[in-house]
């Protein structure tokens, strides 16, 4: 009883999270509760385990041990509550759609089998596309965006699906500065809305500047919090194994 | 055993060898189904020489059919280069339509000559000791043999004269250009070594069993090692011994031999892929249920260890495990079994304490984990799994 | 005879009609199935199925006895789903990759085929007749049965594809993301992995082993060059199988000595290569076009740019030059001078060429944009 109130306020709450695969521990014993309606990025050296910490959480990834729960409840009730946005480099750019129906995929989910996008649906799509600033581009070919196009597509298809928390692996890789800007923008309109965004990032210069929590990990958690608590010279060095300074350019 | 049989399995044995080596380094590069679609296309080649020559011994089919070998892989790299479709896409492509075109002309114009197509695309070892190879009334052996011997000598010289090079563009293909190796030369010739062994072995032993040549002996030995040299040789040893295997299977069944020589080639491949110790499917079954085990249990000691000492915390229940980790009660009795066979825990009244060995092996593997670093797992490599890598 | 006689003769014959309808039918479950298999990029995985198909053919005969073609379709197909899982499990559990894999169990199940085949049946003429309808196909031995039977596996398909549509497009666009919506993405995988194992068995009789490869990919990877919707590209697909089957049956019966197989396959290949040279989304020959008219572009820019520096050190920006002057600079033709003529930014006139203020206006705009 008192576990559960208390719990339930984390959007997020990661229980003893371990992935293991090919003899070596990739995530181990992951506690990690994120309150809601925070900007958190996810940070740490290459191989540390955050795509795949993302992947385990929603349920991409089989893991050894660990629970996941998204307002108190496990994960596989509450898909709804939970929008992916995946690296953009897992998928094949010449499969043949446009712009508008992979904005479109991110309406299955509430329509379940059999059912066809409506006009509602429809609807909604296009409003994420001009959210995004790409509803001119929406009739194009996947393979004819350029790499920030391609990022915002993808964040359209997760703002429509309206869920509370926001999943996204390295969103600003490989994607040009207006785009960054636009994106970051949308992400701290989201959560101004009181959505919860969790996202990998992989540049510590730009965190103190667009996020408001921070989770550092390799392999194992080594601290979360505000980044006015948490991300500091102490931390950096254990989570990248160097003296690593940081200038926070404000 | 009689003469005959003695040079069918020589025969055999030299393919095995050509075969074996190319398919090394086609295996490597993951350009194992270009063979295949060579051994497919080089009908045409055949086709386009007989109708030149007439003589269905000339050399020129020969010739004619190692050069469409090497258009099957130029029209291959041409089709992939202007993207419109993915890579093996080309490959399904192209072979289909220059074999399509040879069978064509075939029926069309040379019907009155019977050109056995299954002969071709399925070889008859079994006449080979009677096509012999007659230099001024001397008999000198099967005429296979002097082809085959012939191209099995070329394909060692080049690899002898090469090894560098096809060792480095094969796993290292950067390294390569930067060290003045032309990996683009190294390819075509290959490739059209590749093409001259597919032509020569084909007519001894079909289409299909050249493929099954080329690509089963070397991912056997792929299967165990991952030193080239080192694969070369298990590699044309599986191929050999598959050979004469499959000769006296063929023999005792009295089927057909090429069809016995794949069968052995699988049959060894089987075995290998079950058994191999460090990549094999059965080992790595039992290793994996092993490293689950060790896992679950490095879990739960180092979520014991991040505990208060000496405190009855409630995260120290025996309860706390199902409930936390999702474990099963089976589960989490194995265990707990396991982490007391070891001497990590020791439990007094459902709940759990770390022994002092349970604490250093936790401190250990969390340094192993953080860093990475090997030697600060230098004693537990031996006991356990997990910390092979 | 003629095609007309023929196409009469699709109507009233019986035999035409069936084969026809058949590979037709073949045609757009090749032209459909086919393309999944090229998106998921499993093209070979054709070539691999058909070649695993042999075993499992010899051995219903041995155990059943019977020529009859239902039995040794079933273990044609379970063959085939045995090599599918075999292929997966090597990929999986081991070093190798889909290309090793992919051969191992194509060239080692039709081997040991060989093998079981050449083992029951003594007599190597019988062999041959055997194998040669396997390897080549044999489509003049179509019976309704088999037509009726090809019908329902396209239906099939079509209403298994109907039914999961949006959920088969995301799975293979995007496998990731479709899990984390909830989608069943290996139910999908498997569903679909079996219905092209079917599609294979079924075509083998028709068009033979080797060559089955070539009907899943060729009308995929032609339809693939008109359009760049999913559901548009299964359509094409699906046509243009159905036309190399047809076609291909009606030249390979009109001229009695062809084989089916290898002319469905040619007439397929020329489809695909006429879409590859002229398709007007992707098409090399469009490529091409496009490519010399933008390299025309950005010469003409280049000249008029040059000369409207030229032209700005006068006051009076019509004031005729010299062509001799842009002698000095590389790559200035008369035809670049016409094109720019005809545009309306310059006169050309005995050899002095000048700005119209047209011209003058327009690359001044140009030099701006480039400037900035």
């Amino acid at each position: 009883m008192f576990e559960m109130t208390d719990e339930s306020k984390y959007a997020l709450n990661v229980h003893d999270l371990t992935v293991a695969y090919d003899f070596k521990p990739v995530l181990w014993d992951i506690h990690l509760q994120v309150p809601e309606g925070v900007l958190m990025a996810i940070v740490g050296p290459n191989g540390a385990g955050k795509s795949t910490l993302i992947k385990a959480i929603l349920g991409i990834q089989k893991k050894i041990a660990g629970t996941v729960e998204i307002f108190g409840k496990p994960y596989e009730k509450m898909r709804k509550e939970v929008a992916y946005v995946p690296q953009k480099g897992t998928v094949d750019w010449d499969f043949p759609t446009t712009a508008f129906d992979v904005v479109k995929m991110g309406t299955y989910g509430e329509l379940g089998w059999f059912r066809r996008p409506s006009k509602k649906q429809k609807i909604a799509a296009l409003e994420a596309l001009e959210k995004v600033g790409m509803l001119p581009f929406k009739n194009r070919q996947i393979s004819q965006l350029s790499g920030g196009q391609q990022q915002r597509i993808f964040l359209a298809r997760a703002l429509v699906q309206n869920a509370s928390i926001y999943i996204m692996d390295e969103p600003f890789q490989g994607v040009d500065a207006t785009t960054e800007i636009a994106i970051i923008n949308i992400l701290k309109e989201l959560r101004s809305s009181g959505k919860t965004l969790v996202v990998v990032h992989h540049d510590l210069q730009t965190i103190p500047e667009y996020f408001d929590w921070v989770t550092f990990l390799n392999v194992k958690k080594i601290a979360t919090g505000p980044i006015k608590e948490i991300f500091n010279d102490e931390n950096l060095a254990k989570t990248y194994g160097i003296n690593y300074k940081v200038t926070i350019n404000k | 055993m009689i003469l005959p049989q003695f040079e069918i399995q020589i025969v055999a044995s030299l393919v095995a060898i050509a075969c074996a080596i190319i398919g090394v380094f086609l295996v490597l590069r993951k350009m194992s189904l270009i063979s295949d679609a060579i051994s497919h296309s080089i009908l045409l080649g055949i086709v386009l020489g007989f109708f030149i020559t007439h003589d269905l011994n000339s050399p020129v089919l020969i010739l004619f059919a190692a050069l469409v070998g090497v258009l099957t892989v130029v029209l291959v790299e041409f089709i992939q280069k202007t993207k419109l479709v993915k890579e093996d896409t080309a490959i399904g492509l192209v072979f289909p339509a220059l074999f399509s075109i040879g069978i064509i002309l075939i029926s069309t114009n040379a019907s009155d000559i019977h050109l056995d197509i299954d002969a071709v695309l399925l070889g008859e070892l079994a006449f080979a000791p009677f096509d012999r190879f007659i230099v001024m009334d001397y008999d000198l052996g099967p005429k296979s043999v002097w082809i085959m011997g012939g191209i099995l000598l070329i394909i060692v010289v080049s690899l002898f004269l090469f090894y560098k090079e096809l060792k480095v563009t094969t796993f290292d293909p950067g390294l390569s250009a930067v060290l003045g190796i032309s990996p683009i030369l190294i390819h075509y010739g290959l490739m059209s070594i590749s093409s001259i062994t597919i032509v020569g072995a084909f007519d001894a032993v079909g289409a299909i069993l050249v493929v099954a040549f080329i690509i089963v002996p070397a991912s056997t030995a792929y299967l165990i090692t991952d030193n080239l040299r080192k694969m070369l040789i298990y590699s044309v040893a599986f191929g050999v011994i598959s050979a004469i295997l499959g000769y006296w299977l063929a023999f005792i069944l009295d089927a057909s031999i090429a069809g016995a020589m794949t069968a052995v080639l699988g049959l060894i491949f089987i075995l290998v892929y079950l058994i191999a110790p460090k990549h094999g499917f059965l080992s790595n079954l039992s290793l994996q249920k092993r490293q689950a085990k060790e896992v679950k249990m490095l879990t739960l000691l180092l979520h014991l260890n991040s505990l208060n000492d000496g405190i009855e915390n409630e995260e120290r229940e025996i309860k706390h495990l199902y409930r936390h980790f999702r474990w099963t009660k089976k589960q989490a009795n194995s265990i707990l079994k396991f982490a007391e066979e070891n001497g990590m825990i020791e439990i007094d009244k459902e709940l759990i304490f770390l022994t002092n060995k349970g604490k250093e092996f936790s401190a250990k593997a969390i340094d192993y984990i953080i860093t990475n670093r090997d030697d600060k797992i230098e004693g537990m490599k031996n006991e356990f799994m997990l910390f092979r890598g | 005879m003629d095609i007309f006689e023929y196409i009469s003769l699709i109507f009233t014959d019986y035999t035409i009609r069936n084969i026809s309808l058949g590979t037709g039918a073949l045609g757009a479950i090749c032209g459909v199935l086919g393309s999944f298999a090229v998106l998921r990029k499993e093209s070979l995985l054709g070539d691999a199925i058909s070649h695993a198909a042999l075993p499992g053919i010899v051995l219903a005969f041995m155990i059943t006895q019977a020529k009859d073609n239902y039995v040794l379709l079933i273990g044609a197909i379970i063959s085939g789903l045995i090599g599918t899982l075999l292929i997966s499990g090597i990929v999986t559990n081991t070093r190798l990759k889909k290309d090793a894999a992919l051969g191992i169990v194509l060239s080692v199940f039709f081997g040991f085929g060989m093998l079981l085949l050449t083992f029951i049946q003594k007599n190597p003429d019988a062999t041959q007749a055997g194998l040669d309808k396997y390897l080549f196909g044999q489509a003049a031995t179509l019976m309704e049965n088999d037509v009726k039977l090809l019908s329902i596996v396209l239906g099939l398909s079509l209403l298994v594809l109907l039914m999961f549509w949006k959920e088969l497009k995301v799975a293979l666009f995007d496998s990731d993301y479709a899990k984390s919506i909830g989608i069943k993405t290996r139910f999908l995988d498997s569903l679909i992995s079996f219905f092209i194992v079917l599609a294979i068995v079924l075509g083998l009789q028709t068009v033979g082993v080797v060559l089955m490869s070539a009907m899943l990919l060729a009308p995929a990877a032609a339809a693939r060059q008109w359009t760049n919707r999913l559901y548009v590209m299964l359509i094409i697909a699906a046509i243009l199988g159905v036309i190399s089957g047809v076609v291909g049956t009606a030249v390979s019966t009109t001229y009695n000595n062809l084989s089916t197989g290898p002319v469905i396959v040619v007439i397929a290949i020329l489809i695909v290569i006429i879409s590859f040279l002229f398709s007007p989304k992707r098409g090399l020959l469009m490529r091409q076009i496009l490519f010399i008219r933008s390299r025309k572009k950005i010469e003409q820019t280049k000249v008029l740019l040059l000369m409207y520096n030229i032209a700005k050190t006068h006051d009076d920006v019509g004031h005729p030059h010299s062509n001799k002057i842009l002698n000095n600079f590389q790559g200035i033709g008369k035809n670049v001078l016409k094109s720019l003529e005809n545009q309306g930014w310059i006169k050309v006139n005995e050899g002095m060429w000048l700005m119209t203020e047209k011209g003058f206006n327009y690359a001044e705009e140009l030099n701006k944009g480039i400037t900035l």
